[in-house]
C-alpha cells in the first residue's frame, strides 16, 4: 500500500516538475528553482502535520520528494558559466532550506 | 530552438518514470539501517546525479526521445530529491545536531555537482566522433 501511495504521488509530482522547468527555465534554470523550494516548503508543511504513515507516503515521499530533483538541479549547475552556477546553488540550497523550515514553523504556528 | 510543448504521452513517461524512481528511492530509504546522519539521501543524489550527467553517453538515450524522457526527468528526477535533503537538514539543526545539519548541507552539494561533472566528463569522452 506503501509503495502504491509512493507511485501515485510521485506520478503527479514528476510531470509537474518537467512541466515547469520546460515553462521557466531559461539562462538562469528558474523554473527548477521555484520547483525545488516550493517542494521543500510543502515537504516542511506535511512533515509538521504529522500526517500517517499512508498521507506521508502520498505527499512526502511521492509527491514532493519527486516533484524536485536534486539530479536536475546538479547537472544544471555544472552545465551553466561559473557565475551563474554559483549563484544558482546558492539560491537553491538557501531557499529549499529555508522554505523547508518555514513551511515546518508556520504549521506549529497555526497549528 | 525545439518544440516547447511536450505532448500528453511524453508527460505520461514522465510520470511513469518519476513512479518507478521514487519507488527505487522508497526502495533504498527501507534497506538501510536507521542513522543520525541521511546517508540514503546523499547516496541516493550523488548517483542520481552521476547517472544523469553520464547519460548522453548512452546512445539508446541519444537515439529515443522517450527513453530519455523516462530515464532523465522521469526515474532519475524522481529518484533524487531536494525536499528530502532540505527536510533532514532542518531536523538535524532544529534537534541540536547542528554541525551534523551543515555537514549533511555542504557534503551533498559537493559530492552531488562533483558526481555531476564527473559523469558529463565521462559522457563527452565516450561520444563517438
Amino acid at each position: 500500500m506503501t509503495a502504491l501511495l509512493v507511485a501515485l504521488g510521485a506520478a503527479v509530482g514528476a510531470p509537474l516538475r518537467y512541466t515547469i522547468g520546460r515553462a521557466l527555465d531559461g539562462r538562469f534554470p528558474t523554473g527548477m528553482l521555484v520547483v525545488n523550494a516550493l517542494g521543500s516548503g510543502l515537504f516542511g508543511v506535511f512533515a509538521a502535520l504529522s500526517l500517517g504513515d499512508a498521507g506521508w507516503a502520498l505527499l512526502g515521499t511521492g509527491f514532493c520528494g519527486a516533484f524536485t530533483s536534486f539530479s536536475t538541479f546538479a547537472v544544471q549547475s555544472v552545465e551553466r558559466p561559473a557565475r551563474t552556477a554559483t549563484a544558482y546553488v546558492v539560491a537553491t540550497a538557501v531557499l529549499s532550506i529555508g522554505a523547508c523550515a518555514a513551511g515546518w514553523s508556520l504549521v506549529g504556528v497555526v497549528g | 530552438m525545439s518544440a516547447r510543448r511536450t505532448g500528453a504521452a511524453g508527460l505520461v513517461v514522465v510520470a511513469v518514470g518519476g513512479a518507478v524512481g521514487a519507488l527505487l528511492r522508497l526502495g533504498v530509504d527501507t534497506a538501510a539501517p536507521d542513522s543520525l546522519f541521511p546517508w540514503p539521501t546523499l547516496a541516493i543524489n550523488v548517483v542520481g546525479a552521476f547517472v544523469l550527467g553520464m547519460l548522453p553517453a548512452l546512445a539508446v538515450v541519444r537515439r529515443s526521445r522517450t527513453v530519455a524522457l523516462f530515464v532523465g526527468p522521469g526515474v532519475l528526477g524522481g529518484f533524487t530529491t531536494v525536499s528530502a535533503w532540505a527536510g533532514q537538514v532542518r531536523r538535524l539543526a532544529d534537534d541540536g545536531h547542528a554541525g551534523l545539519a551543515g555537514l549533511c548541507l555542504l557534503v551533498t552539494l559537493a559530492a552531488g555537482l562533483t558526481a555531476a561533472a564527473l559523469g558529463q566528463h565521462l559522457a563527452r569522452r565516450a561520444e563517438p566522433q
